[in-house]
C-alpha cells in the first residue's frame, strides 16, 4: 500500500535514527533481543513516522505532530512515585512502578501475597520464559509499534496461573520522571494462563509542562478459559505525547474486557490489535475519553477475527470540549471461516464546543458470510431537548450538562466490572467536569 | 410526432451491437495512434476542431498527470495499467448503418441482460403509447456522441442538450465557466487523464426557472478493442432549474481489459436540482476475473446555490473494477446531497464505491442509503465521507449502510469516515453485514420458488428502499439486472 | 392409496434425534389433527415435509401419491402441493405481498409446466380470494409480514394457501398467538378450503383450534412417534387429561 518514495527525513526521524545508532549496544538484551531491535528499526526507518497518507495514521499524523525525538529518557531516582497512589485511590491493587521506562524494584510489590502471579523485569523474564517470543503480537509491524521494540528500555513480565478468582487487580504504573522532556519506551509481557483470572491496571503519568515521549507497549497472551480485565488510564501531563500499543491475543472461550480511559496528554494514540483464535470468545473492547484545550486524542482498534462463534462488543465515547480532537478508528476483520461471529461496535462523540473536531471511521472487512456485524457512528452536542427538560425541572444549566455529560460517559464506564476502579473513573469524569468550571 | 420519429429514425442509426473477436464482426473505425503522449492530445483536439484553449486546457492538464501517481488506497487489485498500450480515441470511419449479424450466443446474453429492451426502452421509450415519460438521448459511442435526440424540442425549453464536443463549439463561455469547477484538473489521478483526453460526453444547461420537460439520458457504449472510454459530462441548473438526468453503460465481452475514466460535474445554482442516475452495467469480465472494464469514475456535484439539491441514484452491476464516489459539495445555505446506491458484485469482481458528503454551508443535509452485495468470490467494499466544517452550522446527516454476503467465498467492507467540525453537526452512521437470511429463503422456497429466484426476491427487498428512487424504468431494467447479476451466485 | 404415507421417520437435527420412526397416513380430503406435547416433534415433522435444511432424515420414507419427496428441494414439493403454514410466518423486508404472491404461484406454474398467470388474471384471483379472508388491498401492497399483528400473518398465511390450492397443507400452530376472534377469522378461511381433493395436517398443541377445525382424525405425538391415533373425541380426552399419560408412556 504505502509504497511511497520516503522522502527527506524528518527532524525526528533523523533524531530517532541518531539515537538509535548511539544506544543498540547499550540497550538492554542480546542476540535474539538484539536482533529483533535491529530489525524493528530497520523497518520502522524505511517507512519514518507515519502520516496521514497512510490509512492507519489518518487522523493522527505523527510526522506533524512529532516535532523532534527526545533524548532517551534515563533512570530516575525517585523517592516517591508522583502520585500513583491517587490513580486508583479506592482500589488495593499489587503495584508494578514502571518509571522513564524501567521497572522501579522499590515502588513494586513483591509477588508474595499471590503465588499464582509471577512478576520479573522484562529481561528477566525473557531469559526465564524462553519459550516466549518477543515480538510475535498482533500489531507488532505497526510503525509506532516498531519504534518501541526498537528502543524498548524495559517493563515488567507477569504470568498470571489459574487460582484465587479473586485475586488483587495487578496496576503497571508508567512514571515519567525528570524536569526536562525525554522519550521513554517501556514495554510489557503478561501471560495469563488457560482459566486464570486478573483484572490489569495500566496507568500512565507524568508532570504537566514538559513535553515528553511515552511510547509503550504491551504484550497480552489470554489462555484458554481465562478472563482478562485490562483498564488504561491515561492521566499524563498536558504537554506530554503518548503511543501505548496493545496486543492481544485471545483464546478460546475467554472472556477478554478492555476498557480505555483518556483526560491527559496532549498527544495520546491508544492502539489496540487483538486476534481471538479460538472459538467462542466474548469480547468488550471500549473506552472513554474527556478532552479540552487543543488536546488530540486518538482511539484505534483492529480487532480480527479468526475463529468462528465469538461475540464482541466495542462502545467508544469521546466528549470534546474547547479546539480538542477526538479520534476513534475501530476496524472489524472477519477472517474467512470465522462464521458465527458476531460483532457490534459503536462510536460516539459529544461536541461540547464549535471548536472542537471528532472523526470516527467504523470499519468492517467481513471475509464470512454467516456473521451479524454491525456499527453505528454518531457526533453532535447535547441534546436540547433533554438540557431543556433538566432546566424546567429547575436544575441550573451548568449542571444540567454536567449531568448529561455523565450520563454519555457513565454508559461506557459501565462496562468496567471492578466496582472500585469504575468508581474511580467516574470521579475522574466528575474532577474533568469541575475542572470544565 | 415528428420527434418521435426523429428519435426512432437515429435510434436505427445507432444499433451498433456489433462485436469482433468470436461473436463480433468488425466495425471500421479510425483510432488516434496508440499510446498517450502529448502529440494524441493534440490529435484528439484536433479531431473535434477544438479551440486553442481546450487545446492548452488538455495540454496542460496531461503535463500533470505525468507528475501524478496512480492512488492505491482502494480495496482494488489489479494489473498495471499500460497507458502506452492502448487507444484513446476511436470513432466509426462511416456513418454506422443497422446491423444485425450479432452472434446469437451474445445477443441472448445482452438478451438476458436486458439490454436490447434497455435499448429500445431507453431510446424508443418516446413512442410508448403513454406518452408521458420521454426521454432525450445522446449516445456515445467509443469516443464520439453518434446521436442526440430531441434537441430542437429542448431548445425551445431553453434548454442545452450536446455532446461535449459540440457545446466547446458552440457554447464556450458556458463550458469555460463550468468544465474544471468541480473537479479541478489536478483533483486525481483519472480525473487528470481525463481532462486530458476526454472525448465525448453530454453537456446540459438548464436555464433560469426552468424544468426541463424530459428525462435526459446518456447511453454509453464502448465497442472498439483495447480503447478506453473517456467521457467527459457536465451539467448546469441554473436558478431554480430542474433536471432528472439517466446514464446506462454497456461494453462487449473481451479477455482483455479496458479502462473507462470518467469524469461528471454538476452544478446546481439557487433552488435548483439535478437528479442523476446511473445503471452501470459494463462488461464484469468472465468467472475467471479475465476481462471486463476497469471503471474509475470521478463524480461531484456542487449544490453552489442556497437551497439546491443534487440526487445520486446508481446501480452498479457491472466492470471488473469499479471506483467510483459520486459527491456532493454542499456549498449553498439549505443545501441538500442525497445519494442512493446498490452495489452487487458477484465473480470477480471488485467494488469500492460510495461518496461524500461535504458540509459548507449553513444547514445543509445530506442522506446515503447504501446497499451492497457481495456473492461469487468478489469483494465489495462501501467507502464514505461524511464532513461538517467549521461553519457548517446544523449540518445533518443520516447514512445507512447494509451489506449482504451470498456466498462464503466473498468480501463485504464498510469503511465510513466521519468528520464533525461544527458542535451543531448531528450525524448518524449505522451499518450492518450479514448472510441471507436462511429463514426468508426457505419461507419463499416453501412458496414455490427456485433458490435463484427466491434470492433475487429477497435480494431486491433488500434493495428496495434505492430501487424506489430511480425513474420507472431504470427502476424495472435495474430489478431484472440484479436477478442476472447474481446468477451462479447459489446453489 | 393414501396421499400421504410416512414410514418409520426418523429425523435428527444438529446430531439431535427428533423422530424416532414416525409412521402416519393421511388420506385424501383428510383433516388429521396432530396434537402432543411441546418438544413432541410437531413443527420438526412440518419442516421435514417442506424439506427444510438441516432436517436430516436417517430413516424411512414420505410418499407424497406414491412418489418420495425426500431428496426433492422445498420448491419442489411446493410445486408438487405441499404447503405449510408456518408457525412463525418469515418477514420478507423490500417484498410486496402481492410480488411475493405472483412470484410464487407463476413459479410453481412454470415448475409444474402450466401457464403463468397474466396480471390482470392474478389480480382478479387475489382481490376476489383476499377478499374472503378479510385480507385488505393495503395489506397486499406491504411487505410480506413485515409490521404485520400476528393474526395478520397467519391470515397471510391462509391466503397464500387459497391462492395456492396444494394438495396437502400442513399448518403449524396456527392457533398460537391468535385472539378468539382471530381465531374464528382463520379457521373459516381454512374450512372453506376443505376438499375431498386436498388433506389438511393442523398441528396443535391445544384443543381448542380444532373446535373450529373440526378434524376427521387424531393423532397424539410422543418422543418423535405417533402413539395414538383416533377419532376428534381424542381431542377432548387429551384437554381433560394432559399429555402425561403419552410421555410417561414413550418413556
Amino acid at each position: 500500500m504505502n509504497a511511497e518514495i520516503r522522502g527527506i527525513k524528518t527532524a525526528a526521524e533523523q533524531g530517532l535514527a541518531t539515537a538509535f545508532a548511539g544506544a543498540r549496544d547499550t540497550l538492554p538484551g542480546k542476540g535474539a533481543v538484539a536482533a529483533l531491535r535491529d530489525d524493528a528499526f530497520k523497518r520502522f526507518d524505511a517507512a519514518g513516522l507515519p502520516h496521514r497518507r497512510v490509512e492507519e495514521w489518518k487522523y493522527t499524523d505523527l510526522r506533524a505532530l512529532m516535532r523532534e525525538a527526545k533524548p532517551l529518557a534515563g533512570p530516575a531516582d525517585i523517592r516517591k512515585p508522583a502520585d500513583i497512589a491517587a490513580i486508583l485511590s479506592g482500589v488495593d491493587a499489587t503495584l508494578v512502578t514502571i518509571v522513564n521506562g524501567r521497572l522501579a524494584p522499590e515502588w513494586t510489590d513483591k509477588n508474595a501475597s499471590d503465588p499464582g502471579i509471577t512478576l520479573l523485569e522484562l529481561f528477566a523474564f525473557l531469559a526465564e520464559n524462553t519459550d516466549y517470543r518477543l515480538g510475535q503480537m498482533p500489531g507488532h509491524g505497526d510503525q509506532a509499534s516498531l519504534l518501541n521494540t526498537a528502543f524498548m528500555s524495559g517493563g515488567v513480565g507477569i504470568r498470571v496461573k489459574r487460582g484465587a478468582a479473586e485475586r488483587k487487580p495487578i496496576h503497571i504504573a508508567h512514571v515519567f520522571s525528570g524536569d526536562t522532556a525525554a522519550a521513554m519506551y517501556p514495554r510489557s509481557v503478561m501471560i495469563v494462563e488457560p482459566g486464570a483470572h486478573v483484572t490489569l491496571v495500566e496507568s500512565f503519568s507524568g508532570p504537566n509542562g514538559i513535553d515528553y515521549q511515552v511510547n509503550s507497549a504491551l504484550e497480552l497472551v489470554i489462555g484458554d478459559g481465562a478472563r482478562v480485565d485490562h483498564i488504561k488510564i491515561g492521566y499524563d501531563g498536558d504537554a506530554a505525547l503518548r503511543i501505548s500499543t496493545l496486543g492481544v491475543t485471545v483464546g478460546a472461550k475467554a472472556v477478554y474486557k478492555d476498557f480505555s480511559f483518556t483526560t491527559g496528554g496532549a498527544v495520546v494514540r491508544n492502539q489496540t490489535f487483538a486476534r481471538f483464535a479460538g472459538e467462542g470468545i466474548d469480547a468488550f473492547i471500549g473506552g472513554a475519553s474527556l478532552l479540552k484545550n487543543k488536546q488530540h486524542v486518538d482511539n484505534t482498534l483492529v480487532i480480527a477475527h479468526a475463529a468462528p462463534h465469538c461475540d464482541s462488543r466495542e462502545l467508544f465515547k469521546t466528549v470534546l470540549d474547547d479546539q480538542s480532537h477526538g479520534v476513534f478508528q475501530g476496524k472489524i476483520i472477519v477472517e474467512p471461516h470465522a462464521q458465527k461471529t458476531n460483532a457490534k461496535m459503536m462510536t460516539r462523540s459529544l461536541l461540547l464546543s464549535d471548536e472542537a473536531e471528532a472523526s470516527q471511521k467504523p470499519e468492517l472487512e467481513i471475509f464470512a458470510d454467516d456473521v451479524v456485524c454491525g456499527h453505528g457512528a454518531t457526533a453532535g452536542a447535547l441534546d436540547p431537548g433533554l438540557k431543556f427538560y433538566l432546566m424546567s425541572r429547575g436544575i441550573h444549566e451548568k449542571e444540567a450538562e454536567a449531568l448529561l455529560i455523565q450520563a454519555f460517559i457513565g454508559e461506557a464506564l459501565e462496562e468496567v466490572a471492578h466496582e472500585g476502579i469504575r468508581d474511580d473513573l467516574n470521579l475522574a469524569a466528575l474532577r474533568w467536569q469541575g475542572a470544565r468550571g | 410526432m415528428p420527434a418521435v420519429q426523429e428519435t426512432v429514425e437515429q435510434v436505427r442509426l445507432i444499433d451498433v451491437d456489433q462485436y469482433k473477436y468470436g461473436f463480433v464482426t468488425d466495425i471500421e473505425s479510425e483510432k488516434a495512434p496508440i499510446g498517450l503522449s502529448e502529440d494524441t492530445v493534440r490529435y484528439i483536439s484536433a479531431n473535434k476542431n477544438e479551440p486553442a484553449w481546450m487545446l492548452e486546457w488538455r495540454l496542460d492538464a496531461y503535463r500533470r498527470w505525468l507528475t501524478m501517481r496512480e492512488p492505491t488506497w482502494a480495496r482494488v487489485d489489479y494489473p498495471k495499467i499500460d497507458y502506452q498500450n492502448a487507444y484513446y480515441f476511436s470513432q466509426p470511419k462511416k456513418k454506422l448503418a443497422s446491423l444485425d449479424e450479432v452472434d446469437p450466443q451474445i445477443l441472448e446474453t445482452y438478451k438476458k441482460l436486458g439490454i436490447p429492451l434497455q435499448e429500445q426502452e431507453m431510446l424508443a421509450g418516446v413512442v410508448r403509447p403513454e406518452g408521458e415519460r420521454r426521454v432525450a438521448v445522446d449516445a456515445v459511442f467509443d469516443s464520439v456522441s453518434v446521436a442526440t435526440t430531441f434537441k430542437a424540442e429542448l431548445k425551445r425549453a431553453g434548454v442545452i442538450f450536446m455532446p461535449m464536443s459540440e457545446a466547446i463549439r458552440e457554447h464556450p463561455d458556458l463550458v469555460r465557466k463550468y468544465l474544471g469547477s468541480v473537479v479541478p484538473v489536478t483533483d486525481n489521478y483519472f480525473a487528470t487523464l481525463n481532462s486530458a483526453v476526454f472525448s465525448d460526453g453530454s453537456f446540459v444547461y438548464v436555464p433560469p426557472g426552468v424544468r426541463c420537460p424530459m428525462e435526459l439520458s446518456t447511453y454509453f457504449r464502448i465497442n472498439e478493442a483495447n480503447t478506453g472510454q473517456f467521457e467527459r459530462t457536465l451539467i448546469i441548473a441554473d436558478k431554480g432549474a430542474y433536471v432528472s438526468y439517466l446514464e446506462g453503460c454497456t461494453a462487449p465481452m473481451r479477455d482483455e481489459n479496458q479502462l473507462h475514466a470518467a469524469v461528471v460535474e454538476l452544478v446546481t445554482h439557487d433552488d435548483a436540482e439535478i437528479k442523476y442516475s446511473t445503471v452501470q452495467n459494463w462488461y464484469p469480465g468472465d468467472a475467471d476475473g479475465k476481462g471486463g472494464i476497469f471503471n474509475f469514475v470521478t463524480k461531484r456535484g456542487d449544490c453552489r446555490g442556497k437551497n439546491s439539491k443534487i440526487s445520486w441514484t446508481q446501480v452498479e452491476t457491472g466492470s471488473a473494477i469499479t471506483w467510483k464516489y459520486p459527491s456532493c459539495i454542499l456549498r449553498g445555505d439549505n443545501s441538500r446531497g442525497e445519494f442512493y446506491s446498490i452495489a452487487i458484485s458477484n465473480g470477480r469482481q471488485q467494488v469500492d464505491s460510495g461518496t461524500k458528503m461535504i458540509h459548507l454551508g449553513k444547514n445543509t443535509t445530506s442522506r446515503i442509503i447504501s446497499k451492497g452485495i457481495s456473492a461469487g468470490k468478489s469483494n465489495n467494499t462501501y467507502r464514505g465521507l461524511v464532513t461538517a466544517h467549521r461553519k457548517a452550522t446544523n449540518a445533518r446527516n443520516f447514512t445507512n449502510c447494509d451489506s449482504l454476503l451470498i456466498g462464503n467465498q466473498c468480501g463485504a467492507h464498510t469503511v465510513p469516515y466521519i468528520e464533525a467540525k461544527n458542535s451543531s453537526a448531528v450525524f448518524e452512521h449505522e451499518a450492518s453485514t450479514s448472510k441471507i437470511s436462511e429463514d426468508m429463503l426457505f419461507y419463499c422456497r416453501q412458496r414455490g420458488m427456485s433458490a435463484e429466484e427466491a434470492t433475487a426476491l429477497v435480494v431486491n427487498g433488500f434493495v428496495k428502499d434505492v430501487l424506489q428512487q430511480l425513474p420507472m424504468e431504470f427502476a424495472v431494467e435495474a430489478q431484472k439486472l440484479i436477478s442476472i447479476s447474481l446468477e451462479g451466485s447459489v446453489g | 392409496m393414501p396421499l400421504l404415507e410416512i414410514k418409520n421417520l426418523h429425523v435428527e437435527v444438529e446430531d439431535k434425534k427428533i423422530l424416532n420412526g414416525l409412521t402416519l397416513t393421511v388420506e385424501k380430503g383428510q383433516v388429521a389433527a396432530i396434537m402432543g406435547p411441546n418438544g413432541s416433534g410437531k413443527s420438526t415433522l412440518a419442516y421435514v415435509l417442506a424439506g427444510k435444511d438441516n432436517y436430516n432424515v436417517t430413516e424411512g420414507e414420505i410418499l407424497l401419491n406414491g412418489e418420495s419427496i425426500l431428496g426433492m428441494a422445498p420448491d419442489e414439493r411446493a410445486a408438487k402441493g405441499v404447503f405449510l403454514a408456518f408457525q412463525y410466518p418469515v418477514e420478507v423486508p423490500g417484498v410486496a405481498t402481492m410480488t411475493f404472491l405472483r412470484t410464487a404461484l407463476n413459479a410453481q406454474r412454470k415448475t409444474r409446466g402450466e401457464p403463468e398467470f397474466s396480471t390482470p388474471d392474478f389480480m382478479k384471483l387475489v382481490r376476489d380470494t383476499s377478499a374472503k379472508l378479510g385480507v385488505s388491498q393495503e395489506m397486499l401492497r406491504r411487505a410480506v409480514n413485515v409490521g404485520f399483528s400476528g393474526g395478520e400473518k397467519k391470515r397471510n398465511e391462509i391466503l397464500q394457501m387459497a391462492i395456492l390450492q396444494p394438495k396437502l397443507a400442513v399448518l403449524d400452530e396456527t392457533d398460537s398467538g391468535l385472539d378468539i376472534d382471530a381465531l374464528k377469522t382463520v379457521s373459516e378461511g381454512v374450512n372453506r378450503l376443505r376438499s375431498p381433493e386436498r388433506s389438511m395436517i393442523v398441528i396443535t398443541h391445544y384443543q381448542r383450534l380444532l373446535d373450529y377445525i373440526v378434524p376427521d382424525v387424531v393423532h397424539v405425538m410422543a418422543k418423535g412417534r405417533v402413539v395414538k391415533t383416533g377419532g376428534k373425541e381424542l381431542a377432548l380426552e387429551l384437554e381433560a387429561n394432559g399429555y402425561a399419560q403419552y410421555t410417561d408412556e414413550a418413556a
